[in-house]
């Protein structure tokens, strides 16, 4: 690349997407560069922290496995407890990624190019780490292959018509779709890792994943077209899990789950998580990577609008659900709301209330909604705040059931928080190990929404060209 | 016959036949995507088909210069939808209404409405597998061997490089004419390929 056509970054109206006067070489050096050198001494530390955290989930999946689901604080009448409560989370987590990869690219918002490819990573360790906990609940761990039908000796099938089979699909297809979208994705990188490859070995192992790919327009022209209908493919299928996880609850008829807002609810809250959670990611990732060019101050601030208009939605639907119960006239109904409010819960569902509802809305502030600091701090709120919003419909719902001699306080166990952790440390080291090993920006994307990739952009510089 | 039309096949996938002396073809650098369109537009004009640009994302309007049509992935993906759609409502039916119907609570042994969850799942599923099989079939990849990997330059293709193939097995094809074309069109450097072994700088 000739040193006159790959500077000035400038577009007329808009601010450009990447500012520090890139070119198509700056970005493949910039991203390709952190899969090739020794990891920064913060990868290690973090790594150390994460890996010993898993290593308490395998202890914890092993013990569970052993004694069974009595070790967790699950019993009547809240059979539901903090597996469930961290299955909606961590699937919840999981959609900000799609929404970033697939709804975005189809109304062609271009700042998404800097951070799709690590949301989306994001999404499948996410949904990795949901999976697990409906795996483990079940109880009789090695019987988990029932949920799928196959044909076996009892000839018996699974039952079609209820929600948690629904799950089971839905969750599934979820991850195996968001796979595909991803190494489509990758497909184009990975070649180029391969071709900046130094020793064989390397080489050997990009190539077989690179498929053969040269960047061959023939190729594009078919690739586009697919990346476009999975993406197209990816959207409905977003909005559907969290559908279909809220048909767990709501398809019963416990007080306060038997509620039809909860399809569209769920979704908003889980877009909601999920921009927290990548935004706490690459604050940091930009960071220590030094990408702040790519992944740029409006990109946070986008994400940041985001949250507060997925925020307001979920806090608004909190607040339709009150009026509903109370216009519904159903006694349970009532109760069952009177009780998240000022019940033995009342905690949870006032931390709900102001992590979700109350703290995003400092982002209406331009200068709250570009400060790091602030930015990182209510991303975490934001999920601490979210994951109560589980905790809260699954056990208040439970915990006073019809007969009021069965009522009781739900409390945790040791186990089940350990569990919980472990999650966290399941998720960091596949995290971290994508941060290592492959390309965290689409530098192929990134490439096309430089001005310089526009071929009429040489138009205007004809002169410049002849002189080379 | 039937070898001519599997190259042909071949052929749309960017896979060609190497001449018989072992020239793969010709592979020129071009400085910009500007001038690369423009130079595709050319040789497509000039009569050549077995040509390919490699750039290192996709460049707007290339399709149009090197005068190929409309993507056939839609029609494959279309297939999958259908067979997804159609394996869920089969599996439904077939297990809980024909093989083992079980009464639950009075309900239909198979009913629509319970099933579209899955339906939709499947759907999605198959759709998507057929969506990039398809590409995949189409692309002619995985690919592990390609002699454009001899160049040395090529491995820019991926990075900041942009390169205009012209195979030899087009029937326009001629070392010295082609590569003429190739330089007037604002190559910046030209290579002869050589399949099974090595790349260099053709001089006239």
């Amino acid at each position: 690349m000739s040193a006159s056509t790959d500077k000035t970054v400038t577009l007329p109206a808009e601010p450009p997407l990447v500012t520090g006067n890139l070119g198509f070489h700056d970005i493949t050096q910039l991203v390709s560069y952190h899969t090739e050198k020794r990891p920064p001494s913060v990868w290690y530390m973090t790594m150390a922290v994460s890996s010993t955290l898993l290593c308490v989930l395998m202890l914890m999946i092993a013990y569970l496995v052993w004694n069974g689901v009595g070790v967790w604080g699950n019993n009547n009448p809240v059979g539901w407890g903090w597996p469930i409560v961290n299955f909606v989370f961590w699937v919840g987590i999981g959609h900000a990624g799609t929404l970033i990869s697939a709804i975005l690219f189809l109304f062609r918002q271009q700042w998404r190019t800097a951070i799709n490819r690590s949301a989306e990573a994001m999404t499948l360790f996410a949904v990795i780490c949901a999976l697990l906990f409906p795996t483990i609940h079940v109880g009789r761990v090695w019987v988990i292959y029932w949920t799928l039908p196959l044909p076996n000796q009892m000839e018996m099938w699974p039952q079609f018509k209820s929600p948690l089979l629904w799950d089971v699909f839905a969750v599934s297809v979820y991850f195996m779709v968001s796979l595909i979208f991803w190494y489509v994705g990758l497909v184009p990188d990975l070649a180029t890792l391969r071709d900046r490859a130094r020793n064989a070995f390397r080489r050997r192992i990009l190539g077989f994943f690179s498929l053969g790919w040269t960047g061959a327009n023939r190729h594009w022209r078919n690739y586009e077209k697919t990346y476009l209908l999975l993406a197209a493919l990816a959207t409905p299928l977003v909005l559907s899990v969290h559908s279909v996880v809220s048909f767990d609850f709501a398809v019963s008829i416990i007080p306060g789950w038997h509620t039809t807002i909860f399809p569209p609810y769920f979704v908003a809250g889980a877009i909601f998580s999920g921009f927290a959670m990548v935004m706490t990611l690459l604050i940091l990732a930009r960071k220590i990577y030094g990408i702040q060019n790519i992944i740029t101050m409006d990109h946070l601030e986008k994400m940041a609008i985001i949250i507060l208009l997925t925020g307001t939605m979920v806090g608004f639907a909190y607040i339709t659900e009150f009026f509903i119960a109370w216009y519904s006239q159903v006694e349970y109904e009532q109760y069952a709301f009177l009780n998240r409010a000022t019940g033995p819960y009342a905690w949870a569902y006032w931390t709900m209330m102001s992590c979700n509802l109350l703290f995003p809305q400092f982002f209406w502030i331009k200068r709250l909604r570009r400060s790091i600091p602030f930015l990182f701090l209510t991303s975490i709120i934001v999920n601490i705040g979210m994951w109560f919003e589980r905790f809260v419909i699954t056990v208040t719902s439970l915990h006073r059931d019809f007969l009021p001699s069965s009522w009781d306080y739900f409390n945790p166990t040791i186990v089940d928080i350990l569990t919980f952790a472990g999650s966290f440390g399941l998720f960091m080291t596949l995290f971290l190990i994508f941060l290592r090993y492959l390309p965290m920006v689409a530098m192929a994307e990134v490439k096309m929404v430089l001005p310089q990739s526009d071929p009429h952009y040489y138009d205007k510089h004809e002169s410049e060209h002849e002189a080379n | 016959m039937l070898n001519k039309l599997i190259q042909g096949v071949k052929a749309t996938m960017g896979i060609y036949e190497a001449r018989e002396d072992g020239v793969y073809g010709l592979l020129a650098e071009f400085p910009n995507p500007g001038v690369l369109i423009a130079a595709a537009r050319k040789v497509h004009a000039s009569g050549y088909r077995h040509f390919d640009t490699h750039s290192p994302f996709p460049i707007h309007g290339m399709d149009r210069a090197m005068g190929l049509g409309q993507s056939k992935i839609g029609y494959i993906t279309i297939l999958g939808s259908v067979t997804g759609l159609g394996l869920a409502t089969w599996l439904q039916w077939w297990t809980s209404a024909v093989d083992y119907p079980l009464n639950i609570s009075g309900k239909p042994f198979f009913a629509i409405e319970p099933s579209i969850p899955i339906m939709f799942e499947l759907t999605v599923l198959f759709s998507a597998l057929f969506a990039v099989g398809g590409m995949l079939a189409l692309n002619g990849l995985p690919r592990p061997y390609n002699p454009l990997f001899y160049s040395r330059e090529f491995t820019r293709a991926s990075d900041d490089g942009f390169f205009l193939h012209v195979a030899a097995s087009d029937s326009n094809f001629d070392l010295d004419a082609t590569e003429a074309l190739l330089k007037e069109a604002g190559a910046k450097a030209v290579e002869v390929i050589h399949d099974h072994g090595y790349s260099e700088l053709h001089t006239t």
